[in-house]
């Protein structure tokens, strides 16, 4: 079983990159939808893979939030991505693929993934 | 829902949302019945509130018309022959008591805790959450407040952390529940 004490070494580790992350406020948020509407819908596991994918990146300056129910059940799961100084993008319908191709393409390469915008969805 | 994990998720939410800065999220197993209970120290309701709150059309919310989270629990435990429960002051805390029979055709699959309990800690980093699944003599426990001791100003939702969190507790159910 693996022990408490195992969280002194992330604690050391995480030391130094909570202090850049405190200070880059103009980091990317990637924002999950986690009312009712979106958790009946499948994003827990949609959240988690955008966890595991910044904890695996090793990338500082991006965080993963939760937030609650934006008023479009419909589309959900729902994930907002926030760059600054750049338009808001909004994905529809996501499963934990979609997250880590999300992630690699947009987060990672700076390309939005079109195809699964609300843009694509009304269309 | 297809887990009542995710139930667990939805409204431990709204303990986050009242404030609670100590939620206790209990899953219990009887022979086959399983109870849940989430005690939280949040805002409360005032008895009108309780009064309506399994109304899937009541809600205080803003951004839509039906509040589904404890219409959808109730409706599950009592599908299943189990039985539904809210007590709430204002001031101090509302407590949510669910029970199924895990035997009937109806009944979901408890489904995945260790998952579960990550991301209600994202969600909250700055709450503290005592997560304990009881199943006989058997028993796995997570109290935040023992992490954040040893973390030292380092965030819960730290990504590192809610893995940890994640991993942590399923050694402890392979460990006391076995497969």
């Amino acid at each position: 079983m693996k022990s408490l004490a195992e969280l002194s070494a992330i604690r050391d580790k995480m030391k130094n990159q909570v202090a850049s992350r405190a200070n880059d406020l103009d980091g990317t948020k990637i924002i999950v939808g986690m009312a009712t509407c979106g958790i009946a819908a499948g994003a827990r596991p949609v959240l988690n893979a955008f966890v595991e994918a910044v904890a695996g990146s090793g990338i500082e300056n991006v965080t993963v939030a939760q937030t609650g129910c934006i008023g479009i059940c419909q589309y959900e799961p729902v994930v907002e991505v926030v760059e600054p100084g750049k338009d808001k993008v909004t994905y529809v319908k996501m499963t934990a693929e979609k997250a880590q191709r999300v992630f690699d393409e947009h987060i990672k390469g700076g390309k939005p993934v079109t195809e699964f915008t609300i843009g694509s969805a009304q269309k | 829902m297809k887990q009542l994990s995710e139930n667990i998720l939805d409204i431990t939410m709204n303990s986050v949302r009242a404030g609670s800065p100590l939620t206790d999220i209990t899953v219990k197993e009887e022979g086959s019945m399983l109870t849940l209970v989430i005690n939280d120290r949040g805002c409360g309701m005032t008895p009108e509130q309780v009064a309506n709150v399994t109304d899937p059309f009541f809600t205080t919310r803003t951004t839509r018309k039906v509040g589904l989270g404890l219409p959808f629990l109730k409706m599950e435990a009592e599908l299943t022959g189990g039985s539904f429960s809210i007590e709430s002051t204002v001031g101090v805390g509302t407590c949510v008591t669910a029970s199924f029979d895990m035997s009937h055709i109806d009944s979901i699959p408890l489904g995945d805790m260790p998952e579960t309990v990550m991301t209600i800690v994202g969600a909250a980093p700055d709450k503290d959450i005592v997560f304990t699944h009881v199943s006989g003599e058997k028993e796995v426990v997570l109290d935040t407040r023992d992490i954040r001791a040893q973390l030292d100003g380092v965030p819960l939702d730290t990504p590192e952390v809610l893995l940890w969190i994640r991993d942590y507790l399923e050694s402890c159910y392979a460990e006391v529940f076995g497969n």
